[in-house]
């Protein structure tokens, strides 16, 4: 526990830091990109615990970031809607204004989601592959249809006004967080039981662990960093709206998922970069060439690609370490040492 | 001797086949027991009621004073029944060492709180799970193995790997089946030697199938024989040897 409190430290100083670097001397447009690959992080790395670790394939990623954002905002915006009983616009002061409600929000926010991902898991982890899969898109599909029809929060036109607190200090932050459970879970007893679940659910059951509590919690754990990623979503675009969290916002953790590798955390963190991050720098490639929408055509390429070739995604299930890094280096593929596994 | 195991009149049906009818069984603790039978004669079906894979249509099972019957696997492990499986079934892309700690896991009293925030309890957890599974991969000759993923393992030590993830699981019956399947001779040897030693000094029941005849009547004390889901013969492996229905069950009759 003191090494944790240590690291938690020195890598929040590090994000203190590079937030600093970038608000000082950085241009807005890049300062957001790494924003909103931060994001993506949080989503990539808490999806994995359920589809990567627990290999529960589940596609209602957008529902909780949905639920997190909205409850968050409840807790930060001034809600106005057209009250019709006296007919006339009403607002309502936030219950924790101010910059220092933001965190509070946020886990509110998490929490939110985190019992929804309970309140979906338990009827629905009884269903496998497909199945499961299907059952959680409609879920997404609910939670947006729900947002669209509460006039309260904006209904369809979407919600205006979230302040713009998710600065680079609170999105890394968070990133580091939600790096270290998981890492920490996975390396722990609950990371092998939810990896067993994963390679023989009858076995871990006859070895004595509680396959369906497992995915319960496995869910829950990714639902609640979701919401925090919503939260935090929500607070950088400063508008959200039911067509933010549609189901292709799922499919895209997915596809973040897939590219680095099924049950890779490194591997998801560098699908979460590099799919944030491609679309935008092809953007230069693309005033290049002066053919507009050329960008989109190779991203799809690039993906494509890649699941020719390397269908088991970048890292497959391997975790990127220096000793690997060590290994891709010719020459040094005999003296490796050194680094941490 | 005190009875750790019985089933009565233990049956199941799918559909419209009888796989087991009337199956009882008393298992004395401490003892080797064998279950064998030809190929489809219900002895892995049976396995699968006594471990709560499946619910039997008729029949009780009690293990230690406790109705099996409508439990779930996880609670009939943590009854002390373990088992392994004819078709191997490892976690592969755990390590062997982590396939061994799987076992230790249903007896952690720790919550997830522990290991993300790695609290002191979480450390002992690990140390404890650890010792476990180095005593039994040392017990099973498995020791020099233990950073190998599993799916690196050659069959024979994918099944022994199995019975050490049951040892883990710290029980007082193993049900073993088919452990021998698919070895050779002097593997064979050194199996029935391990399976002795589990009930010797690790003090652990042992229920067995096996197709080996010669491993199951050198080291079962008793042996039970199944054909067609029903029972054709019980007792000592001198006594099963000589009896004519259990020669007609395995040779075919007139």
């Amino acid at each position: 526990m003191g090494r944790m409190i240590s690291i938690l430290v020195v890598a929040l100083a590090v994000v203190f830091g590079v937030n600093w670097f970038l608000d000082s001397f950085i241009d807005t447009y890049v300062v957001r990109v790494v924003n909103l690959c931060g994001i993506s992080i949080i989503l990539a790395v808490s999806l994995n615990v359920i589809n990567g670790l627990c290999g529960q394939f589940s596609l209602g990623h957008a529902g909780f970031m949905a639920i997190g954002a909205y409850v968050s905002a409840y807790f930060t915006t001034t809600l106005r809607y057209f009250d019709e009983a006296q007919a006339k616009y009403v607002s309502v002061e936030p219950l924790l204004g101010g910059q220092w409600g933001f965190v509070p929000a946020l886990i509110a926010g998490g929490l939110a989601a985190a019992v929804a991902g309970a309140v979906v898991g338990i009827p629905t982890l009884r269903l496998k592959g497909d199945y499961l899969a299907i059952a959680t898109l409609g879920f997404g599909e609910i939670v947006t249809i729900m947002i669209t029809n509460f006039e309260k929060i904006g209904g369809a036109n979407g919600l205006p006004g979230l302040p713009a607190y998710s600065s680079t200090f609170w999105i890394y932050a968070f990133v580091v967080v939600v790096v270290m459970f998981s890492w920490y879970l996975q390396r722990s007893t609950f990371g092998r039981a939810l990896i067993a679940i994963r390679e023989n659910e009858l076995a871990a059951e006859v070895m004595g662990i509680p396959a369906s509590r497992m995915k319960v919690m496995a869910f829950i754990y990714g639902a609640f960093f979701a919401g925090i990623a919503g939260g935090l979503l929500g607070h950088l675009l400063q508008t959200i709206s039911p067509a933010t969290f549609n189901f292709m916002k799922s499919i895209e953790v997915v596809v973040m998922l897939v590219l680095g590798g099924l049950g890779s955390m490194t591997g998801a963190i560098v699908g979460a970069i590099v799919l944030t991050a491609l679309p935008e720098a092809l953007r230069d490639v693309e005033s290049g060439i002066g053919l507009p929408g050329v960008r989109m055509v190779v991203y799809s390429l690039v993906l494509i690609l890649l699941m020719i070739f390397r269908p088991q995604g970048v890292f497959g299930q391997k975790e990127l370490s220096l000793k690997l890094l060590g290994r891709l280096i010719p020459g040094r593929r005999a003296k490796d040492s050194g680094g941490e596994e | 001797m005190s009875t750790l195991l019985a089933t009565e009149n233990l049956t199941i049906r799918f559909g419209g086949l009888t796989a087991v009818d009337g199956f009882c069984l008393k298992l004395h603790e401490g003892e080797l027991f064998g279950l064998i039978g030809p190929n489809g004669a219900g002895k892995t079906t049976v396995f699968n009621m006594l471990t709560g894979v499946y619910l039997p249509s008729d029949g009780t099972v009690h293990c230690d004073g406790c109705l099996v019957n409508g439990m779930n696997p996880v609670q009939v492990a943590r009854l002390g029944v373990s088992r392994t499986f004819q078709n191997i079934r490892l976690f592969d892309e755990l390590s062997v060492l982590e396939n061994a700690m799987t076992g230790a896991h249903q007896h952690s009293r720790i919550n997830l709180f522990d290991s993300l925030f790695r609290t002191p309890r979480h450390y002992r957890e690990e140390k404890r799970q650890r010792d476990i599974a180095y005593r039994l991969l040392e017990f099973m000759g498995l020791e020099d193995r233990a950073g190998l993923a599993a799916k690196q393992l050659p069959y024979g030590h994918r099944r022994k790997l199995e019975i050490a993830r049951a040892l883990a699981t710290e029980p007082k019956l193993i049900c073993l089946d088919e452990p021998a399947a698919g070895m050779n001779t002097g593997e064979k040897a050194e199996l029935s030697a391990l399976i002795r030693k589990i009930r010797d000094e690790l003090k652990i029941t042992v229920l067995l199938i096996e197709h080996d005849m010669k491993l199951v009547m050198g080291i079962c004390e008793r042996i039970q024989v199944l054909d067609y889901g029903k029972t054709i013969a019980l007792g000592t492996p001198k006594e099963i040897q000589n009896d004519p229905k259990v020669i007609e069950a395995y040779l075919g009759g007139e």
